[in-house]
C-alpha cells in the first residue's frame, strides 16, 4: 500500500466517482440524449417551417457537446468534489416533501404539517423530539389561523373529520 | 411635464389603500424571510408566490416588488449581523459590517446601509420612469429576429457573467431552456417531454424549480456542511450613525448608485456583481485602502447602494422589453405571465396603471424599508437567534404548502422533491443554477421567435445578420464570448 506520490496522484485523477467536472459533465450528457431521444419522435419539420422537435433536438445537440466538454476537462484536471456528501439529509428532506404531497392529498393538512417536519428535522445534525412536538404544534395553529382562515384555501385539516369552511 | 403627470398617476395606482396594503405585507413577509440566512430574495419569491395567485394583477406585483426588495434589505442585516450572508448580492457587506459590529457598531451600520439603500433605490426608481418611456418605444420597432438575438445575447451574458465556470454555466442554460420546453407546444398542440404525467401538460411550475433548485438545495446544503455561524447578540444600541460616517459616506453611496445604476440595466448581472465593483472601486480610490475589511463605513455603504440601485434598473429591460436581466427578474416575468400579461413594451400602453403603479410603489416600498426596519431591527435579531434546527424544518414545510397551493396537486410536490435533489448534486458539482432559471423562463419565448424569424425569412438563417438591430446584439453576443474565451486560450498557452 506504499505506492509513490506520483502513483497515488494517479490513481486519484482516474477515481471518476468524486470528480467534480467528470460527474457534472455526464450529467448534462445525459440530459442532453434523453432530450434529443425523445425528440426524435417529435416532427421535425424544416428550418422554415420548425415542427416542436427542431427547437429541443438542436438544444439537445449543444448540450451534448458542451457536456462532453467539460467530461472531459474533468478527466484530465482530476479535481474532485469539496467538501463531504450529504446523502443523509439529502434522502430525508426529500422523504418529508414526497411524503407530505402523498399525505396532503389523502389525511390532510395536519398530518401532511407532522410528517414533513419530523421527518425533515431527523436530516438535522440534533433531534430532539420535544421540540419538533412543540414545532408541529405551533405551526398547525399558524396553518389553521393563516392558511385556512386568512388565506382560506380549502385544505381539511384531517381528511374526512375536520373541515373549516 | 409628461413623466410628472405619469408619476402622478402611478402614485393614484400605488396609493389606493389596497395596493399600499400589499405593498406593505410584500415588504415586511420578504424582509422576514430574507434575514434568514441563506435565503435570498430568489426564494423568498418563489416561496411566497402562489400567494400571489388570487390578488389581482397590479396588487400582485406591487407585492412580489416589495419582497423582492424587501429580501434584499434583510439580507444585508443578516450579513451586518451574521457573518453569513443571506445572499450572494450583499456578500460584500459581510466584509465590513460584520466587522463595524464586532467592534459595537452595528447600529450605524445598519442605519447607513438602510440611508444608503434608500438613496440608492430613489434615483434607481427615477431612473426607470424616465428610461422606460423612449425604450419601450424603441423597443417597438423588435421583430422576431431582434428579440430572438436579445434573447441570446441576455442568456449568453448570464453564463459568462455568472460567478463559476463559463461551460457549466451554459450547460446550466441549455439544461433551463429544455425545462422550459415541458408541456404543451403552443404552434402544434403537441405535448413534449411530457412522459405521460398529465400534470405536466401545462409544464412544470417554476415554484417548483426556483423553491427546489433554491430552497430545498440550500437546506441540505447548510445541513451536509459543518460551518457553525456566529450571530452577534450583543444588544444594539444607538443607531444613530455620527456626522463623521454620514459624510464619510456621502459620495461612496453616489458612486455606488452610479455603478450599480449601469449593472443593473445589463442582462445576466444583477445586484451581486454591482455591489462586488463598487466594493474594488471603493477600495482602489481610498486614501488608505487598509481600512477596508476591518470596519470601513464605506465598504458597507457603497455595496448597499449598488445593490439596490441594480435591484431597481434591473425592472427597466424587463419591463420595457420583456427580457429579464437576471433571475429574479426572470421570475417576476414569469409572475406577470401567470397573470396574464404579457412582458414587453406593450405592457406601458395597454397596462399603463401596472406599469406606473409598480413604479411609484417601489418609491413607497423603499420609504417603508427605512420607515419599518430601523425601529424594527430587534425584532430581526431575535428572529436570527433562531436555532437552525427549528428554522429549517419550518422552511421545507412552507416550500411545500407553497407548491401544493399553486394546482393544488400532489404531483407538484413530488417534482419539488426531485428538483431538489438534482439541485443538491448540481450545486455539489459547482453549476450556478442561476443562468437555468433565466434559460427556463425564456426557453418557449425563444423557441417563438425563432421559428416566427425562420418563417418569415423563408428559412433563410441570414436574417439574424442582416437586420442591424439583430446584428448589432449578435456582435454584443460573440463579443461577449470572446472575452470569455481569450483568457481560456491565453491560459493554455501560459501551461505549454
Amino acid at each position: 500500500m506504499q505506492g509513490s506520490r506520483a502513483e497515488w496522484n494517479f490513481c486519484m485523477r482516474f477515481d471518476l466517482r468524486n470528480n467534480r467536472d467528470f460527474l457534472a459533465g455526464l450529467i448534462f450528457v445525459l440530459i442532453g440524449v434523453l432530450a434529443v431521444a425523445v425528440a426524435r419522435d417529435y416532427p421535425m419539420g424544416t428550418a422554415m417551417r420548425m415542427g416542436s422537435g427542431y427547437f429541443p433536438a438542436v438544444l439537445g445537440g449543444i448540450l451534448i457537446l458542451l457536456g462532453a466538454w467539460v467530461l472531459a476537462r474533468g478527466i484530465r484536471s482530476g479535481e474532485k468534489v469539496k467538501g463531504e456528501w450529504g446523502w443523509k439529509p439529502l434522502a430525508l428532506i426529500a422523504l418529508s416533501i414526497v411524503l407530505f404531497g402523498f399525505l396532503m392529498a389523502r389525511l390532510g393538512l395536519i398530518p401532511a404539517l407532522a410528517a414533513v417536519l419530523f421527518v425533515s428535522a431527523a436530516g438535522g445534525r440534533e433531534f430532539r423530539v420535544k421540540e419538533v412536538l412543540v414545532l408541529t404544534a405551533l405551526m398547525s395553529v399558524f396553518a389553521v389561523l393563516v392558511l385556512l382562515y386568512l388565506l382560506k384555501m380549502p385544505y381539511p385539516l384531517i381528511a374526512g373529520y375536520l373541515w373549516i369552511s | 411635464m409628461d413623466i410628472l403627470s405619469n408619476l402622478a398617476f402611478g402614485f393614484g395606482v400605488a396609493f389606493s389603500l389596497q395596493n399600499l396594503a400589499y405593498c406593505f405585507a410584500g415588504v415586511l413577509l420578504g424582509t422576514l424571510i430574507g434575514v434568514l440566512p441563506g435565503i435570498g430574495p430568489l426564494v423568498a419569491i418563489g416561496m411566497l408566490f402562489p400567494l400571489t395567485f388570487t390578488l389581482p394583477p397590479v396588487a400582485a406585483l406591487i407585492m412580489l416588488a416589495g419582497i423582492y426588495y424587501g429580501a434584499q434589505y434583510g439580507g444585508s442585516t443578516t450579513s451586518i449581523l451574521v457573518n453569513l450572508p443571506g445572499e450572494t448580492a450583499s456578500a460584500v457587506t459581510c466584509l465590513d459590517g460584520y466587522q463595524m459590529a464586532r467592534q459595537g457598531r452595528a447600529g450605524p451600520a445598519l442605519a447607513v446601509a438602510a440611508l444608503a439603500s434608500f438613496f440608492a433605490g430613489c434615483v434607481g426608481t427615477l431612473l426607470i420612469a424616465l428610461a422606460g418611456p423612449p425604450l419601450a418605444e424603441w423597443a417597438l420597432l423588435f421583430g422576431a429576429a431582434e428579440y430572438f438575438s436579445l434573447m441570446l445575447m441576455a442568456l449568453v451574458a448570464s453564463a459568462v457573467l455568472t460567478q463559476g465556470d463559463v461551460v457549466k454555466g451554459f450547460c446550466m442554460v441549455v439544461v433551463g431552456l429544455l425545462l422550459g420546453l415541458v408541456g404543451t407546444d403552443v404552434n402544434s398542440g403537441m405535448a413534449r417531454y411530457t412522459f405521460g404525467v398529465m400534470e405536466l401538460y401545462d409544464g412544470i411550475g417554476f415554484t417548483v424549480i426556483v423553491v427546489g433548485l433554491f430552497a430545498v438545495a440550500e437546506v441540505v446544503s447548510n445541513l451536509a456542511s459543518s460551518e457553525t455561524r456566529e450571530v452577534f447578540t450583543r444588544k444594539i444600541e444607538n443607531l444613530m450613525p455620527t456626522q463623521k460616517d454620514i459624510r464619510d459616506s456621502a459620495w461612496p453611496t453616489v458612486r455606488g448608485t452610479a455603478v450599480g445604476s449601469v449593472f443593473g440595466v445589463l442582462p445576466g448581472t444583477g445586484p451581486a456583481l454591482s455591489s462586488f465593483v463598487t466594493y474594488m472601486l471603493e477600495k482602489k480610490i481610498a486614501k488608505d485602502p487598509s481600512r477596508f475589511g476591518k470596519g470601513a463605513i464605506e465598504g458597507v455603504a457603497a455595496p448597499e447602494a449598488a445593490n439596490n440601485a441594480a435591484a431597481q434598473t434591473n425592472f427597466i429591460p424587463m419591463l420595457t422589453l420583456g427580457i429579464p436581466a437576471s433571475a429574479v427578474m426572470a421570475l417576476m416575468m414569469g409572475a406577470m405571465i401567470v397573470q396574464g400579461i404579457t412582458p414587453g413594451p406593450q405592457v406601458m400602453t395597454q397596462n399603463p396603471e401596472l406599469f406606473w403603479g409598480i413604479i411609484a410603489s417601489m418609491w413607497i416600498g423603499n420609504l417603508l424599508l427605512v420607515i419599518l426596519n430601523l425601529p424594527l431591527v430587534g425584532i430581526w435579531v431575535s428572529l436570527l437567534k433562531v436555532p437552525y434546527r427549528w428554522l429549517f424544518p419550518s422552511i421545507i414545510m412552507f416550500c411545500c404548502i407553497g407548491n401544493y397551493s399553486v394546482n393544488n396537486s400532489a404531483v407538484d410536490v413530488y417534482l419539488c422533491a426531485l428538483v431538489g435533489v438534482i439541485g443538491y448534486v448540481l450545486a455539489k458539482l459547482e453549476c450556478e443554477p442561476a443562468p437555468l432559471i433565466l434559460g427556463y423562463v425564456l426557453g418557449p419565448l425563444m423557441e417563438e421567435y425563432l421559428r416566427r424569424a425562420m418563417l418569415l425569412a423563408r428559412g433563410d438563417a441570414t436574417v439574424f445578420f442582416t437586420r442591424p438591430l439583430s446584428l448589432a446584439f449578435m456582435i454584443g453576443t460573440v463579443l461577449m464570448l470572446a472575452v470569455m474565451i481569450a483568457p481560456a486560450v491565453r491560459g493554455k498557452r501560459g501551461q505549454a
